[in-house]
């Protein structure tokens, strides 16, 4: 399959181009902080409870909370039906995804304390660790989670022979290279950095400015999203 | 985000401090007093501080004392010598049992968040009547308002008595239909916590109802 047709990809996009994000701040009313986030052809939806007391005891930490995330992919949310339950993949994007919040999270302001962030995928079209981790960071400052700064993530990749922004479901199978980032958008601090492929020094320096870009692109609408929950009221 | 510079103003609550540079670290409201700069919390949970009058609920009943569920991330403790009852070796569940509600003042907390609460308060006492309305700890300051004045309000409109536990737990007492208008009035502060002109919209609100 040709990939990339006179500079631009199969769904009309540049090399440079993000996907149509679309980011809700508080869209359940159960939980602390929530977030719904449509990301191309990703729907998520984040929740996070807490900070609670951690249970079981043995898993409190008497300097800091504990961060629980939990990414879930829906059964429907693949071609194939997926097997409900967790499988190496989400165990394996669960404890990157709690390490990244980990690194921006105050934890320390909340000793012997946890935190629990759902993360569940509804419908998956590629990068959805990165929009997990876009969709727990809106609900964490939605649930009033003291933060160093709003983490934010963005895949780049290779396809094509050509590194490009954020990948979409056929690129993610048939491209030469993904690399997830999340980083700290203020500091820059890098928070998950993966790479599943192949790429030459040069090309994996430019896949690390491309997803940069993107992050700070996507932390403004993250930004925006929670501006706007409140903005509704002054409005009336 | 960047809130201020420690140069012209003094870390205050919602802050943290990177060189000279002060960031906000949570999502609120950005607010200036007396040189401290603060950021008020639009959501999260309720952080006990040593004096505050909280509405707890008893969530265990030991031989010597109870485990009181203060809307917090950690239980409290109070000793049966914290009660103005005098409690003999076991009965503590005589006179407070699972699901009884108390005030309670917030008589010490340390490093590690172990937080031990008091009966021996102003205020404090069994609540035997009246409902439990359930707010977020952070819309405390705004249903209290200056000086009371929210409070005043709803308590002159509704003819309902109030008392508003800073964890986020208002007891109310009243008639039923004059309850219930307070409820949502509640409510309505709540949801608008941020908004300006809030006592005023309440006012319209109440009056709007009784008319």
């Amino acid at each position: 399959m040709e990939l990339i047709k006179d500079g631009k990809r199969l769904d009309g996009r540049k090399p440079d181009e993000l996907r149509p994000i679309k980011i809700e701040a508080g869209p359940l009313h159960r939980a602390d902080g929530s977030c719904y986030l449509e990301w191309g052809g990703n729907k998520i939806i984040a929740a996070v409870y807490g900070p609670k007391e951690a249970i079981p005891r043995h898993i409190q930490n008497p300097t800091r909370a504990v961060i629980n995330a939990k990414y879930n992919m829906a059964s429907f949310s693949v071609g194939d039906r997926k097997r409900p339950g967790p499988d190496r993949r989400s165990r394996e994007i669960s404890k990157i995804t709690s390490e990244a919040l980990e690194n921006v999270i105050l934890t320390e302001m909340f000793p012997r304390a946890m935190i629990d962030v759902n993360i569940e995928v509804l419908d998956a079209d590629a990068g959805t660790r990165c929009a997990g981790i876009t969709a727990a960071a809106v609900a964490l400052a939605d649930a009033g989670i003291p933060m160093e700064d709003i983490p934010v993530a963005c895949a780049a990749g290779k396809v094509g022979d050509t590194v490009v922004l954020d990948l979409m479901g056929e690129e993610d199978q048939e491209g030469q290279a993904d690399v997830p980032l999340a980083i700290a958008p203020r500091t820059e601090n890098i928070l998950l950095l993966q790479m599943d492929g192949h790429l030459t020094v040069e090309e994996f320096d430019r896949a690390l400015e491309l997803a940069m870009n993107g992050c700070q692109q996507i932390a403004t609408m993250q930004r925006e999203a929670l501006m706007k929950k409140y903005q509704s009221f002054e409005e009336d | 985000m960047q809130v201020g510079t420690t140069e012209q103003h003094k870390q205050g609550r919602g802050t943290f401090r990177e060189g000279d540079k002060i960031f906000a670290n949570r999502l609120g409201i950005l607010e200036e007093r007396s040189g401290f700069v603060n950021v008020i919390s639009l959501s999260g949970v309720y952080d006990p501080v040593q004096g505050d009058t909280v509405i707890g609920v008893i969530e265990d009943v030991s031989k010597m004392s109870w485990l009181v569920d203060i809307n917090a991330p950690y239980p409290a403790l109070l000793r049966v010598d914290e009660v103005p009852w005098r409690v003999e070796y076991g009965e503590t569940a005589k006179y407070l049992n699972i699901g009884a509600v108390v005030v309670v003042n917030v008589a010490f907390i340390n490093e590690a968040r172990n937080i031990e609460v008091s009966m021996k308060g102003n205020h404090c006492k069994k609540v035997e009547e009246g409902i439990i309305v359930d707010i977020q700890p952070s819309k405390v300051p705004r249903v209290i308002g200056k000086n009371g004045s929210m409070v005043s309000l709803l308590r002159e409109h509704t003819g309902c008595w109030i008392f508003v536990g800073q964890n986020g737990r208002v007891w109310i007492k009243g008639d039923d239909d004059k309850m219930s208008l307070l409820v949502e009035a509640i409510h309505k502060i709540e949801r608008e916590a941020h908004t300006p002109g809030l006592t005023s919209k309440i006012e319209a609100f109440l009056k709007g109802e009784r008319d």
